[in-house]
């Protein structure tokens, strides 16, 4: 019996640049989307922790409240809002993906066989929605640092 | 004419080729039943506009080094057995013509998320197991041939036909399982050609069995576990498109599709 080598590529399978290159924007949306939820999950445990110092006093809130008054602060909630905005626009799109909208209808495929699920109105999705965070970075960026 | 691998012994370097052009050709060498080493060895192998990944690989196989581990039958992309790695991709080596790599160099190496068996052949037991798992025939409590009424058939119209004939071409070289972002995390996860497969009955209005075999996907390692990708169908080498069916496939779960 063969022993697992190779059985399972692991973390390099998500995050190896190679498979953006190699299987499209989908597969970049996808490990967006991933690291875009790991982030908020972090940000909001964070978010929990640096909020519940309000219990401590009004000195400690108000300390609690300078650490995203510096710059770093400023582009880390800046980072926040991209990531909220794209996980939540390119979520509503697999939501309508996975009803069944919007990726083709089934049939008898023909060479060269180009995947209908892939198609020109999802990649435009999720263009839109990385357009769409971005601007909301830049706004955000633009409140914070006026 | 020329010789061609002049490296070779003199029983092997009898082969006369009129081609003037030729690739490097980079193989993945490991034999875990012996220790862990990896490797890569490299080959300069002649090639016509035709060549396929499989023709080289043959070729070092008859003319460079017999003992290059590779499955193959068909050489017609019709029996799924020489899926491999080309220049990171997974594709058939017998469908995937050197010429259009656009590429002097051409690295092959197994499939990812399969335990190797030697050189570029995987075990694909876990595939298989859960191709079998979601029942990949159509379910009845009557039989086709009825004894006493004589042979009958199930009719079925051209219009209930494309509704999963796209999905029926599959034949299982497991490339969409090694595409897949979620094999490469997941042991456990049942996989796109399997998933494709559930839908292919599901969609069949012979079958009668929906319901057992959606309670077999409805797992935490099962159609739940597919984010849309799309790896898997931009690798497979028969028009399938897994990530459709998988897609389609929830509906039923989700209440949209009887």
């Amino acid at each position: 019996m063969e022993r697992e080598t190779g059985a399972r590529e692991g973390l390099k399978g998500w995050l190896h640049p190679g498979k953006i290159g190699k299987f499209g924007i989908e597969r970049l949306a996808w490990l967006l989307m991933r690291l875009t939820g790991l982030g908020l999950l972090a940000y909001f445990i964070g978010h929990i922790y640096e909020t519940s110092h309000i219990l401590d006093g009004k000195a400690v809130w108000d300390k609690s409240l300078e650490m995203t008054q510096t710059t770093e602060g400023h582009l880390f909630l800046a980072l926040v809002i991209g990531m909220c905005v794209f996980h939540t626009g390119n979520g509503i799109r697999l939501m309508i993906a996975q009803m069944g909208y919007g990726i083709g209808k089934a049939e008898r495929p023909d060479y060269p066989y180009k995947p209908q699920s892939i198609n020109m109105k999802g990649k435009a999705c999720i263009y839109a929605t990385l357009g769409m965070a971005a601007l909301a970075m830049w706004y955000g960026m633009a409140v914070m640092f006026a | 004419m020329a010789t061609i691998h002049p490296k070779l012994s003199d029983e092997l370097s009898q082969t006369v080729v009129s081609s003037t052009k030729s690739v490097k050709i980079k193989i993945k060498r490991s034999n875990p039943n012996v220790n862990s080493e990896q490797k890569f060895d490299d080959f300069v192998v002649p090639i016509e506009k035709w060549t396929t990944v499989l023709d080289v690989l043959l070729d070092v196989k008859s003319h460079l080094d017999h003992s290059v581990g590779v499955r193959y039958s068909c050489r017609q992309a019709s029996c799924g057995s020489c899926g491999m790695k080309i220049n990171g991709k997974p594709g058939l080596a017998c469908f995937t013509k050197i010429s259009e790599l656009d590429s002097d160099t051409v690295t092959v190496e197994p499939m990812d998320n399969y335990p190797v068996v030697r050189d570029l052949a995987v075990n694909m037991d876990r595939m298989i197991n859960n191709h079998k798992k979601v029942m990949p025939y159509v379910i009845r409590e009557d039989s086709e041939i009825d004894a006493e009424s004589g042979i009958r058939e199930f009719l079925q119209s051209p219009e209930n036909v494309d509704k999963y004939i796209q999905f029926s071409s599959c034949i299982k070289c497991g490339l969409c399982n090694s595409a897949c972002p979620t094999m490469a995390m997941d042991k456990s996860f049942v996989g796109p050609q399997a998933l494709a497969q559930a839908y292919r009955y599901i969609a069949d209005d012979r079958d009668k069995g929906k319901n057992k075999r959606l309670k077999i996907i409805d797992e935490s390692h099962g159609i739940w576990r597919c984010h849309f990708a799309g790896s898997c169908s931009q690798v497979c080498p028969k028009g399938v498109d897994p990530a459709m069916g998988i897609q389609l496939l929830r509906g039923y779960l989700l209440g949209i599709r009887d």
